[in-house]
């Protein structure tokens, strides 16, 4: 297939032991030693006190790595085109509800319901921005992470403006995470772009071939990648934290992965 | 944008299973909305349930996938010989070449609701036989098809509520554009669960009897259930003026509120004027408006105030989900193959059960089908979360 491009202004990650950007990077490029720890979730101050109460850990995942990014890329958040991927987006109010559902009772919290949907993070994101451009939620189970890319490239290349990939996902509590075990929450954004631009940090061209997505050499980081839907982008952070030219292998649907190229700005 | 052929297409909800009933219901001005008597809900209220999706039985070989939403695909595919269209355009193309966009709002959740009723009463642990991955997981209904119809090619699942499945046109249009892809199947499929059932009544947005889209005495949605696909292509050398093509996909977000629209549907109007924009149309040339119209008073109104303001009050416009009810993340691809329907077969269908019409909304509501061809239909999906897609299909030329 042709390659779908875009230059990558900015990326922001917030995962277990990973506490932002500068600091995975450090941990990725081998600077720094991998501590591991809980992924620590700021509360999402972009938010009216009112909206904030009712947010999940997904939605204050996916607007800290959504901001961090955007900042970091100098991009106006009001006017940006959005890309949301997650596997199961909210997996605790998906709990509560289906608890709830098994009472005699049934009695279902409103707020409850309108925050089940998919794109309950996306919905959540534009009332914190203001943003009244295309905003989009997807899933792709394991392989969400590289279709979102896959979406975002193929929106930058139509739209030919800006667009702000952000992965997120969290576990499930009992008795959801036996049957779909996550490790901690993990976020991952991307700024991307059509055009070179004063940030830009590596040029990105990414097509789907046939293969089995790379697996992270280092054995304490392998478990991350592994540990959540998002943290399937790690191989391509790996590269441009050690600011190399070359290419990876992101897992996609078989007997496809997702092959994606990185240019040095 | 380059307009794509929609070279086949199917739909089923409670109305019937494939265009014929679909297209006679709707020339008759008949429903599918019934007292809900769905599994052991226990509300006053209607729902649109197809009958017999429990009936119908998934490949051996794909018995993990087993559950309501993925056995109302695959009844939904077995429609109009839509499989075979797929196979074709597979031969044609290769299997690499065809994407997969589906949308769903809820997925297999069901399974997980019964699940949970099943708890082990010392561990708490579901049971064994319940398999998340393949049913309740969001992207259940894309990895069933796909394995399905042999797909090898991209696939994703749009999971906005109930614009998901509008939306997937646009994933599939950009996709082709960009040369990833020659052909698309997209659709929608979302079947009835207690989530939504339980959920819609909590927030007192469920109506007791067959909804009113657009009524002065409208008071709530009526759920239902659908499935609907169809194949997208560049238009071909044999491309006839008749066909129906996908001429322009608009999107937005309204910023505003989780679950309420914006009170003046700013965000619809922008998404509806991004369709016209795309596909080059002017507002004066919709012939025909198939309406998101769930018949909540202030999601009509806010509707009502955003066709005004971008086209006028003359334009014929009615909402389908009368007769269908509200198929939700399904709602998308049905309405769009109704938009189709409409302009293959030369109609305007007109909305039932809304007797008395608000004439504070000043639309130009068709309360009987017209027996006169569109040139141009504009179909609205909007959901919560403030997401908002509209789709303007045509005819070829």
């Amino acid at each position: 297939m042709s390659a779908l491009t875009a230059f990558v202004d900015a990326i922001a990650v917030l995962g277990p032991g990973l506490d932002g950007w500068p600091a995975a990077e450090a941990v990725l490029a081998r600077h720094a030693p991998y501590a591991p720890g809980p992924t620590l979730l700021p509360a999402p101050l972009a938010l009216p006190a009112a909206e904030r109460r009712r947010t999940g850990r997904v939605v204050k995942l996916a607007i800290a790595v959504g901001l961090e990014a955007a900042n970091r890329a100098g991009l106006e958040v009001g006017g940006l085109v959005t890309v949301f991927s997650s596997s199961a987006c909210d997996g605790d109010n998906c709990h509560e509800i289906c608890q709830t559902l098994a009472t005699a009772e049934r009695e279902l919290s409103p707020t409850r319901f309108h925050n089940s949907v998919h794109n309950a993070a996306a919905g959540y994101w534009s009332i914190a921005t203001g943003a009244m451009a295309a905003s989009t939620a997807l899933c792709g189970y394991d392989a969400s992470f590289a279709m979102g890319l896959l979406e975002a490239l193929s929106q930058v290349a139509a739209l030919q403006r800006p667009v702000l990939l952000i992965a997120a996902d969290t576990p499930y509590p009992p008795p959801l995470s036996a049957k779909r075990p996550l490790s901690d929450a993990f976020g991952i954004a991307l700024a991307l772009a059509p055009s070179r631009g004063e940030r830009s940090v590596a040029r990105l061209a990414a097509s789907l071939v046939e293969g089995v997505a790379d697996r992270l050499a280092d054995t304490a980081l392998e478990p991350l990648r592994l540990g959540a839907p998002a943290g399937r982008a790690l191989p391509l952070l790996e590269l441009f934290a050690r600011r190399q030219t070359g290419s990876v292998m992101l897992e996609y649907l078989g007997p496809l992965a997702l092959c994606a190229e990185v240019n040095r700005c | 944008m380059t307009p794509l052929v929609l070279s086949h297409y199917t739909a089923t909800t409670c109305v019937g299973r494939g265009l014929g009933p679909l297209e006679s219901a709707l020339r008759a001005g008949r429903g599918g909305l019934a007292p809900c008597a769905f599994e052991t809900v226990d509300l006053d209220i209607h729902a649109g349930e197809i009958e017999g999706v429990d009936d119908e039985r998934l490949p051996a070989a794909l018995a993990a996938f087993d559950c309501r939403n993925n056995r109302l695909a695959r009844l939904a595919l077995r429609q109009d010989g839509f499989e075979d269209a797929v196979r074709a355009v597979v031969a044609r193309v290769g299997r690499r070449r065809v994407g997969l966009f589906l949308g769903t709002s809820t997925s297999g959740i069901l399974e997980a609701e019964l699940a949970f009723r099943h708890r082990d009463p010392l561990t708490g642990a579901l049971p064994a036989a319940f398999s998340y991955r393949s049913t309740q997981n969001t992207f259940s209904v894309a990895a069933f098809v796909r394995e399905l119809l042999g797909l090898e090619g991209p696939a994703v699942v749009v999971s906005t509520a109930c614009s998901s499945s509008a939306k997937v046109f646009g994933c599939a249009e950009r996709m082709v554009a960009a040369g990833v892809i020659d052909a698309a199947l997209v659709g929608g499929v979302d079947s009835l669960c207690l989530t939504t059932l339980y959920g819609f009544h909590s927030l007192q947005l469920t109506a007791p009897g067959p909804c009113r889209p657009f009524a002065v005495d409208r008071d709530g949605i009526t759920i239902g259930e659908g499935a609907a696909f169809a194949l997208l292509e560049r238009p071909g050398p044999d491309a006839s003026s008749a066909c129906v093509a996908l001429q322009g996909v608009g999107e937005s977000n309204d910023a505003y509120h989780l679950s309420s629209p914006h009170p003046d549907g700013l965000g619809a109007r922008i998404a509806m004027a991004a369709a016209l924009s795309a596909a080059g149309v002017e507002p004066g040339q919709v012939d025909y408006l198939n309406l998101h119209g769930t018949a909540t008073p202030s999601n009509d109104r806010a509707e009502a105030r955003a066709v005004v303001a971008l086209l006028g009050a003359r334009v014929p416009c009615s909402s389908t989900k009368g007769a269908t009810g509200h198929t939700l993340g399904a709602a998308g691809a049905v309405e769009a193959v109704i938009s189709a329907l409409a302009l293959a077969r030369g109609f305007m269908p007109g909305g039932i059960n809304s007797r008395q019409l608000d004439p504070a909304l000043g639309v130009h509501y068709l309360t009987a089908t017209r027996n006169v061809a569109p040139a141009r239909v504009l179909s609205n999906s909007f959901g919560f979360g403030g997401t908002n897609c509209s789709l303007l299909l045509g005819r070829l030329g």
